[in-house]
Parts: C-alpha cells; structure tokens; sequence
C-alpha cells in the first residue's frame, strides 16, 4: 500500500513537470520572473497557501492524505520548508531583491531541468530547489504581484477550500515525491499514464468552462477529504486532477478576487498577519499580501487626494476660447479661434498666453490623446463632431444668423471640450496637451482633414468593435465594472433620450417665437383696422408685448439649446467615451486570455514532448513558455493597470459630470427665472393699457 | 372609461371658471330672462346641454324651467332666425361650432395602441393630459352653446322669438334633423350664389356714409380678425408643444433620478418634480390664452361675418330698391304697370330703410359690445398671464434656493 501510493506519487511526480506547469501557470503567469520553468516554483506557493490552513483550520483533513499516501510523514517536507521560510521570509522583508531571485532561478531552472531527465539528479539538488521554491514565491509576492493578494485573500474566505487543501496535499506530497527514490517510480509505472490522464482531464475541463472547474474542484476537495482515508491511489489522482483544476481555475478567479481583495484587503490582513505570527510558514504570503494590500490602498489614498487637489488646483488653469475669425476665402476658409490661457502652473512658461487655433487642431490634438491615453482606460474627451454642412454654409454664407449660431455654437463646445481636457489630471501632464496651449504654431493635423472619410473608417472599426464585443464574452467577475458599464449604458439611452426631447423644446421654442412674431404682426393688423382708438391702441401695445415676448422666447430657446442641450450632448459623447474605455478594459482581458490560452497550448506541446521523449525539442518549447509566461504576465498586469485606470477614471468622471449637471442646470433655471421676470415685467405694463379700452 | 371622464365635465364647469365663462359678449341683462347650460352630457357622438331658462315674462308658463337640447338644435334655432325675413335688420347671433372631439378621440386612441410601448406611467401621464385636453374642448363647447343663448336673450327682438321660447320650453325633442343632402347642396347653391351677390352689392357705392365706412371696416376687420385667429391658434399649438416638452423633460429626468440614489439622481429628480409643475401652469398659459385671445377672436370673427351678413342684406335690399326705383321710372316713362312698379318701389323702399334703421343701431351695438369685450378679455387674459408668470417664478426660485443650498 505504502509503495503503491509512494510509487503513484512518484510517478506523479514525473508527469507532473507538464501538468504542475500548467497548473504552475496560475503562479507563475503573473510572474515577473516568467523564466523560471515552473513546476518547482509552482509548489512553493500553494504548499505555503496550504500551510496556513492545515495549521489553522483544516490541519487534519489536509494532514490525512499526505500521510497516508506515503510512509514518510508529511512533517518531513514541512520540515524542509520550516527553515527554509524562515529564510525565505528575510528576502521578502528586505524587499524586492532582484538579484536573489536571479540566484534563485538558475537552480531552480537546474533542478526543474534534471528531475525528468535523471531522477538521481534530483535527490541532492532538492534541498537548494525547496530553497529556492520557498524564497521565490516570497519574492515573487512581496514583489509588484498583486495577483497574488487576491489568491491569498481568496483563500483565507470561502474559497479556502480549494485554494488550500488541495494544493496542500500535493504540495506536502511532492517533496517526498523528489525525495523518495525511483525504484518506486519504475514499479508502478502503469499506473502513471491513467493518473496523468485523469489530471489532464480535469485540466481540460478546467480551463474549458470556468463554472464546471469551480464545480468540479470543490466537489473534488470534497470528496479528496473523503476518500483519501480510503484510497491513496484515488485521493492522490484526485488531488492531483484537483490541483490542476485548481491551477487553473486560480487563474480565472484571480480577476475577481483582486476586486474583492482591494475592498475587503483592510480586514483580511491583520488576519494574515495574526496568522503570520502563529505559523512561521504562511507568513510570507500573508505578511506580503497585507504589505501589498497597504500599499495598494495607500495608493488608491494617494489618488483620490491626488484628485482632491487636482479638482481645487483646477482654478489655476484658465482657457477660454474667443474670436472666432474666418481666415482665407471660399472653400477653402476656415475659421480660427484665440485660445488663451491663464494659468499658474509651473509649468508652463508664462502666465498668460495666446494662440490661434483652427477646428482641425482640436481634433488633432484629441486623435494624438486619444491615441496616447485611451488604450490605458483613460477617459479622453471627445471633441465636438465635425459639422460638413455647417461649416459650408460659414464658408459660403455672409452673415446669415444660422451660421453665426453655428460658429458660436462650435466656439462654445471647443471651450468645453478644452476645459474638459486641461481638468484631467493626467492628460494635463501630456506634452502635446501643453503644446497646443503654448506653441505659436503647430504642425497642422493631416489626418483629421478629410474627417469624413476617417469617419467611415471609425465607422468601420465601430462596427468590427461591436463584433468582437459580441463574440468576446468576458466573464466579468468584477461587480463593479460590470454594474458600472449597465449603469452607464442606461444612462446614455435616458441622456440621448432626454436630449431628443429637449431638442424638440427648442425646435418648438422657436417656432413658438416665430408664431409670436407672426401673430404680434397680424395683431397690429387688426388694431390698425380698429375703429375704436382705445382699443385699437391697446392693440397696438398688444402687439408690441407679442414682441417682446417673441424676443424673450427667442432667448430662451437659445438657453434651452446652449445651456441645457449642448450639456447633454456633450455627456452623451462623453458616455461614449466611457464605454470606450471599458471596451479598453475588456480588450486588454482579451489579450491576457489569450496569451493564456496560448501559454496553455505551449504547455501540453511541452508535455507532449516530454511523454514522446524529444528533448531535442524540449528546450525549444520551454523557451516558448517562458516566453508567453512572459507574456502573460505582462498583460496581466496591464489588465490590472486599465481596470484600475478605468475605475478611477469612471469615479472621476461621475463627479465631474455632477458638477456639470448642477452647474449647468441651475444655470438653464436661473435663465428660465429671468425670463419670467421678463414676462411679469411686460405684463404688468399692458395691463393698464387693457384696462384704458373704453 | 372615457365615458365616466367626461360625465365628470359638468362638474369642471361648475368650478370656477363658469363666472368667466361667457365672456365674449357684454350683455345688459335685465333679468326678466336669463339663460344658461347648467349641465352638459358628452355621448358617443353628440353633446347633451341642458338648457336652464330663469324667466319673469308672462308667455313662459313657468318661472324656471330645464330642458335637454342637442347641437343640432341650436343649428335650428339659428337657421330659423336667418331664414326669418323679419329679422333681416339685425346681426343675428353666430351659431355655435360644432362640437369636434374627433382629434381628441384620435389621440385617445393611437395612445390605447401605443400602450406597449411606454411605461405605465408615461401612458397615465398621456391619458391624463389627454383627458384633460377632452374636457378643454368639451367645455369650450358648452360655452360657444351658451354665449349663443344669452346673445339671443339678451337681444330686444329675438329674445321675443317663439322659436327661441319653443327652444327653451319644450321639454321633449324638438325632432329636428340634420340637413340632408339635397338640402345641404341647396345651401352650398345658395352660398355660392349668396357670395357672387355679395361682390356686386359690394360694388354699389353707398348712400350713406355711415354704411359705407361700416362696410369698408368690417371687410377689412372681418379678413384682420380672421388672420390674427389662424395666428393666435398657431401660437397657442406651439406653445402648447412646448409645455408638452417640458412635461417629457420631466418624465425623462424623473426616470434619469430613478436610477440610483446618488447626489445628482435626487438632483434630477428635484428638477423632475419642478418641470412637472412648470409644465401645468405653462400649459395653464396656452390654454387660458386660447380661451381669453384666439376665442374672442375666433367669435368675432363670426360675429363679424354675421354683421357683413346683414351689411349685405341690407345691399341687397338698396339695390333692390334701386332696381324697383328703376323699373318705376321705366314703367312712369311706358305708363304700363305703374301700380305695381309703385308697390314694388314702396316694399323695397320700406323694407330697405327697416333693415337701414335697424343695422345702424345693430352695428353701433356691436361695436360697443366689441370694445367691452376686447376689453374684459384682455384685462383677463393679462392678469391671468402675470397670475401664471408670478407663480413659474416663484417655483423656479424656491427650487433654484433649494438647489443651490444642496451643492
């Protein structure tokens, strides 16, 4: 029985290399280190994810299997690990020592290279690799991985189970698995193959369909408790299939635990550092993660006081945008706004300055940001659209009342869109932002010259956006994100909603003004038919009130459209903006799952590979991991660099547009107040008038 | 549904604005007949007033008195006037308009089959307006009904009318019919015919100065009215388009302010519940502007018309006079018929100066009534209008206070 499980291990052991990669993916995915070939290192971490378990809650169930699935007791490898972590631990808490992970890595990539090919090899080297294994995940964690934070916070709530025990029972395992010899490996080489299967399995499944694996992997966990007791064989097979789905499901999880760990972080790590204190092994991940998690929020502090002040230095910045002035003749004019500036920022050279700037530099000057900034979920405003018809009729037309709304209306919305842009934080700081303010002359923009031929483009890209946004199906396991894209969804079919409807209130607005006009006329008709003078002069006066009162509609629908109408446009192309960088967001997912799928791909050659015997190959294919671990590990983290981006940028946003809404509206009420002054005002003159008809 | 919205219309009318009711005309009622519509019954497709006389004079049987007359009755009783050749010195009063809910009804109905397609409360929010738009015109009716009445009690001749008294007193259907088709063409020959006459006495210059300016004023008053009622009716649709606006504003806001409880929603919200409000006294404004503006102009325009009727009548019966003075001198130079040529001028003669000594007096009284009316509705519609203005202004300040002492 002893020899069976010990020789099942073994052989585990051996196919592991493939399959702990894999399952090592989890870890080593997000790893700056994404070198290190991995099963080694792929340990380390859940066996210290484990400890804290098995010494707190779940010390049995987890110390059962691993006992008896081998003569050799599990304290042996705790043992290894004990001092091991008691080293591991100084690294950590020195901080991010480059140079010893490299040290870490060769041996590590040593022994990961030795143990398939000569099982003797490993025997001596497992003392240096545990070493190593134990030190790195340290390292790894108390270096910039906060992928790692929300694995252990995960684990240290409800998901314990999964995170810990299993991996715990493998982890114990395995060190025995290199440290016993490989007689056993030989003996019970049968066996290994249907092992191997039964965890590639799962590995298939895992990975495959997220609900299933987490499914299967708790279910397992359940059942590993259970039938270790009974079996080794099955409990290891199933601990193994376990781990990989585990493995792999980690994986998928980690994006939704980050979210709950950066919220929930505060309480969990006093937690983990009590825990640290208790069990010297744990202490790593735990101590690490609450540093990390301290950190992180210190952070997240720093930004919203770095947003408080941005929001109260604001008033250092000025722009406005005056005298539009149409430069050059026939089609080829266009017009030329003063953009000036009033600032006391440092940074700029002067306090006041001037430039002239034509509308095809505004959209340069948002195609450059867009292209800079958008791609990292910042929300950039969007400049007003480019007008054909209107612009035409300044270019044709004199002075028709139409073009000139159509100028000021466009001046208007260049103002905001400026505005909008120097308020932000970040792209305040961007040299072309600067340049546009300051710069005598600028290069004029080429692209956004035939804009509405690039429009049709973007409509293209637009349309292939939607396309793959229907094919992506992100899972989103962020409640916050997936709330907020609702949220502003909804948001955007009221705003367009409520924008149609303001829209026909001032298309009626005018028509009403117009109808007045009209009806004041035919009044002064009449009274001047009128036979009888007073009332014939009441009349008259009658028709002057009309007139004024189709002035002060006028007016109002003026207000109704600048000040209530351009609002609402303006944050309907705002919300547009958002859901772009949501979209930002889900694409960077998209390129990080991906890349993992890829890496996961890799993987099996590798393992293919490795039970076809081609080590020539071999080194070919681990190269091509390490490379999309890389990769992986890179997109991960920018994954987590636009979502955090976006968050920041959708909170920022939402306050900007409460400010704009109170702003704005109050200002369309007080305009609706005086022209009921207005109104009372003209009244009150004819009513004695109307009381003279005798 | 509809039924039991509007048999709430009596109801409506008696609230206050049944003082204002019948401004279009300025009466000297001297009590001994009085008229009103104490109740009106809106069916399918006919409107049922009850007609409440409250009289002294000795040829009714009772004092106070109840009957249920349709449109089509009051049709009768104007037609009967017109027709009446006694009455041809006198600007008879303009028959009502026809009541007209099928707009309203149309409205009512695409909103029944647009049900699925808007929120439970934008289709109460629509039915309500709808409904209250129903009884605007319902009301509207019941008082064109009425003025008609009180114009006719109030007149020293047609007030004595035994149609006019049938009208009032005969408690059960008068059983008059709707004009068919032979008769309704007949009119239409004779209105035709009516109008190419009405350009050739036109034509005739006047003997008298007073016609002759009442008829050059009330030709070019009658178009100016005319004209100022298509343009005040154009104004009041789009000032009512625009309450309508304000009031989606508000529904849409409102639905905006729904979504979350955060700052801006109650913010939203708040202006919601002020754009409702707005939205009631501006589209108060329309409509008391319908009623005290494009009504007045609307029944003299009518007025107006009958006062250009009787102006031509009048013509008719000059030129008739003329043409017998004509045949007379024919007949004197022929010395053949001369009797009759004779009787003839003299008919012509007398009824000719009847209808001229009437009119005169006819046409000095409407101006007068004219003038007061103007007057009254204008001093209404203008306290009215600062009425609504003071209190917009008041909503927006206190909602404007409140706001600001939010943010």
């Amino acid at each position: 029985m002893d020899a069976l499980s010990s020789g099942c291990t073994v052989k585990m052991g051996e196919g592991q290399n493939p399959l702990e990669a894999m399952a090592d993916s989890t870890f080593s995915a997000s790893d700056v280190l994404s070198d290190l070939p991995n099963d080694l290192l792929g340990e380390p971490p859940s066996a210290v994810f484990g400890d804290p378990l098995s010494n707190i809650s779940k010390q049995e169930s987890t110390s059962n299997p691993a006992k008896q699935s081998s003569k050799l007791p599990s304290d042996v490898p705790c043992d290894i690990f004990d001092p091991l972590h008691g080293t591991g631990m100084e690294p950590k808490d020195d901080g991010k020592n480059a140079s010893l992970i490299d040290i870490v890595i060769n041996p590590v990539t040593s022994a990961k290279d030795n143990l398939p090919v000569d099982d003797l090899l490993s025997q001596p080297e497992i003392d240096i690799p545990a070493k190593t294994k134990t030190e790195q995940p340290a390292e790894l964690r108390s270096e910039e991985r906060p992928k790692d934070e929300p694995l252990s916070v995960a684990s240290s709530k409800p998901k314990k189970d999964l995170f810990e025990d299993s991996p715990e029972d493998l982890f114990s395992e395995l060190p025995k698995t290199k440290a016993k010899t490989k007689p056993q490996m030989d003996l019970f080489g049968d066996s290994s193959p249907d092992l191997f299967m039964d965890a590639k399995a799962a590995a298939d499944t895992g990975p495959g369909r997220n609900a299933p694996a987490d499914l299967f992997s708790e279910e397992s966990v359940a059942t590993t408790t259970s039938k270790s007791a009974k079996s080794n064989i099955s409990a290891n097979s199933i601990v193994t299939a376990n781990s990989k789905a585990n493995g792999v499901h980690s994986d998928e999880e980690e994006q939704d635990i980050f979210a709950e760990a950066t919220v929930e972080l505060s309480l969990d790590s006093p937690h983990n550092n009590r825990k640290t204190l208790d069990t010297t092994k744990p202490s790593e991940p735990a101590s690490s993660l609450s540093a990390a998690a301290g950190s992180s929020k210190a952070q997240a502090k720093t930004l919203e006081e770095l947003e408080e002040e941005e929001s109260e230095d604001k008033f250092e910045l000025n722009i406005s945008i005056t005298n539009p002035e149409k430069v050059g003749d026939g089609m080829n004019a266009y017009m030329a706004y003063k953009v000036s500036t009033q600032t006391t920022l440092p940074m700029f050279r002067s306090k006041t300055f001037t430039v002239r700037r034509r509308f095809s530099d505004f959209l340069g000057l948002y195609e450059k940001l867009s292209e800079k900034h958008s791609q990292n979920g910042y929300i950039v405003p969007p400049p007003p659209e480019k007008s054909l018809l209107g612009m035409t009729k300044v270019k044709v037309g004199k002075d028709d009342p139409s073009s000139g709304e159509f100028v000021e209306r466009r001046r208007a919305s260049l103002e905001r869109y400026l505005q909008r842009v120097v308020c932000h934080p970040s792209l305040l700081q961007d040299p072309d932002v600067r340049e546009f303010l300051e710069r005598e002359e600028l290069p004029r923009a080429v692209n956004t010259q035939a804009l509405s031929g690039a429009g049709f483009l973007k409509m293209i890209n637009k349309a292939t956006d939607a396309v793959s946004k229907m094919t992506i199906k992100m899972n989103e396991s962020d409640v916050w994100f997936e709330e907020k894209l609702q949220e502003v969804e909804s948001e955007d079919q009221q705003l367009r909603k409520l924008h149609a409807v303001v829209d026909s209130l001032v298309s009626h607005r005018k028509e009403l003004s117009v109808n007045t006009a009209v009806f004041a006329k035919s009044v002064a008709m009449l009274g001047s038919s009128e036979d009888n003078t007073a009332l014939s002069r009441a009349l008259s006066q009658l028709a002057e009130l009309e007139d004024k009162i189709e002035q002060l509609h006028q007016e109002q629908a003026g207000n109704d459209f600048f000040v209530f109408t351009e609002l609402l446009a303006d944050y309907i192309r705002l919300l547009g903006a958002v859901r772009g960088s949501f979209d930002q967001r889900m694409k960077s997912w998209q390129r990080w799952q991906d890349a993992q799928t890829t890496l996961q791909k890799k993987r099996e050659a590798e393992a293919k590979l490795l039970w076809a015997n081609k080590p020539d190959k071999l080194q070919q294919a681990k190269d091509e991991i390490a490379e999309w671990e890389g990769k992986v590990t890179q997109y991960e983290r920018e994954f987590e660099r636009v979502s955090a981006t976006v968050r920041k940028e959708v909170i920022r946003f939402e306050k900007e547009k409460a400010r704009d809404f109170k702003k704005q509206i109050i200002k369309y009420l007080e305009s609706l107040l005086q022209s009921q002054q207005q109104l009372i005002k003209y009244w009150e003159a004819f009513l004695p008038e109307a009381k003279a008809i005798a | 549904m509809m039924q039991e919205g509007l048999d709430d219309g009596p109801d409506f009318l008696s609230e206050e604005d049944r003082g204002p009711r019948a401004v279009n005309v300025d009466l000297q009622t001297d009590g001994t007949l009085q008229v009103d519509i104490s109740d009106a019954l809106s069916e399918r497709d006919k409107v049922k007033f009850t007609v409440h006389t409250k009289s002294t004079l000795p040829s009714f049987k009772q004092n106070e008195f109840s009957v249920v007359r349709q449109h089509e009755e009051f049709i009768w009783l104007h037609d009967s006037f017109v027709e009446n050749e006694e009455y041809a010195g006198y600007i008879i009063p303009p028959a009502p308009p026809r009541p007209d809910f099928d707009a309203s009804r149309e409205k009512l109905q695409k909103l029944g089959e647009g049900e699925g397609s808007m929120t439970k409360e934008e289709f109460t929010k629509m039915k309500q307006e709808l409904e209250a738009e129903y009884l605007a015109i319902f009301k509207k009716t019941v008082a064109m009904h009425e003025v008609f009445l009180c114009r006719v009690a109030a007149h020293p001749v047609l007030r004595k009318d035994l149609n006019f008294h049938v009208f009032l007193e005969y408690n059960q259907d008068l059983s008059v019919r709707g004009k068919n088709k032979k008769e309704k063409l007949e009119d239409f020959f004779k209105n035709v015919v009516k109008s190419a006459d009405g350009v050739l006495v036109a034509g005739v210059k006047d003997v008298d100065d007073f016609f002759e300016h009442e008829k050059t004023f009330l030709l070019e008053y009658h178009n100016r009215v005319k004209d100022a009622s298509a343009k005040s009716d154009r104004m009041i649709r789009s000032h009512k388009s625009a309450a309508d606006d304000i009031n989606r504003i508000a529904s849409t806001l409102y639905t905006l302010g729904t979504q979350d409880s955060t700052d801006v929603c109650k913010f939203f919200l708040k202006v919601s519940e002020l754009f409702e409000k707005t939205r009631k006294i501006e589209a108060r404004v329309a409509a008391d502007e319908d009623l005290k503006l494009a009504d007045l102009l609307k029944y003299y325009l009518r007025e107006s018309q009958a006062a250009k009727d009787l102006l031509y009548r009048r013509g008719r019966a000059l030129v008739d006079y003329e043409n017998a003075n004509k045949a007379l001198d024919k007949a004197r130079a022929k010395n053949k018929d001369v009797l009759q040529a004779e009787t003839t001028q003299q008919i012509c003669c007398q009824k000719f100066e009847k209808i001229s000594e009437s009119a005169k007096q006819e046409l000095i009284d409407f101006k007068t009534r004219r003038v007061a009316a103007f007057r009254k509705n204008l001093v209404e519609l203008a306290e009215l209008e600062l009425k609504h203005a003071k209190g917009n202004l008041q909503l927006l300040q206190s909602c404007l206070g409140v706001l600001k002492g939010d943010t």
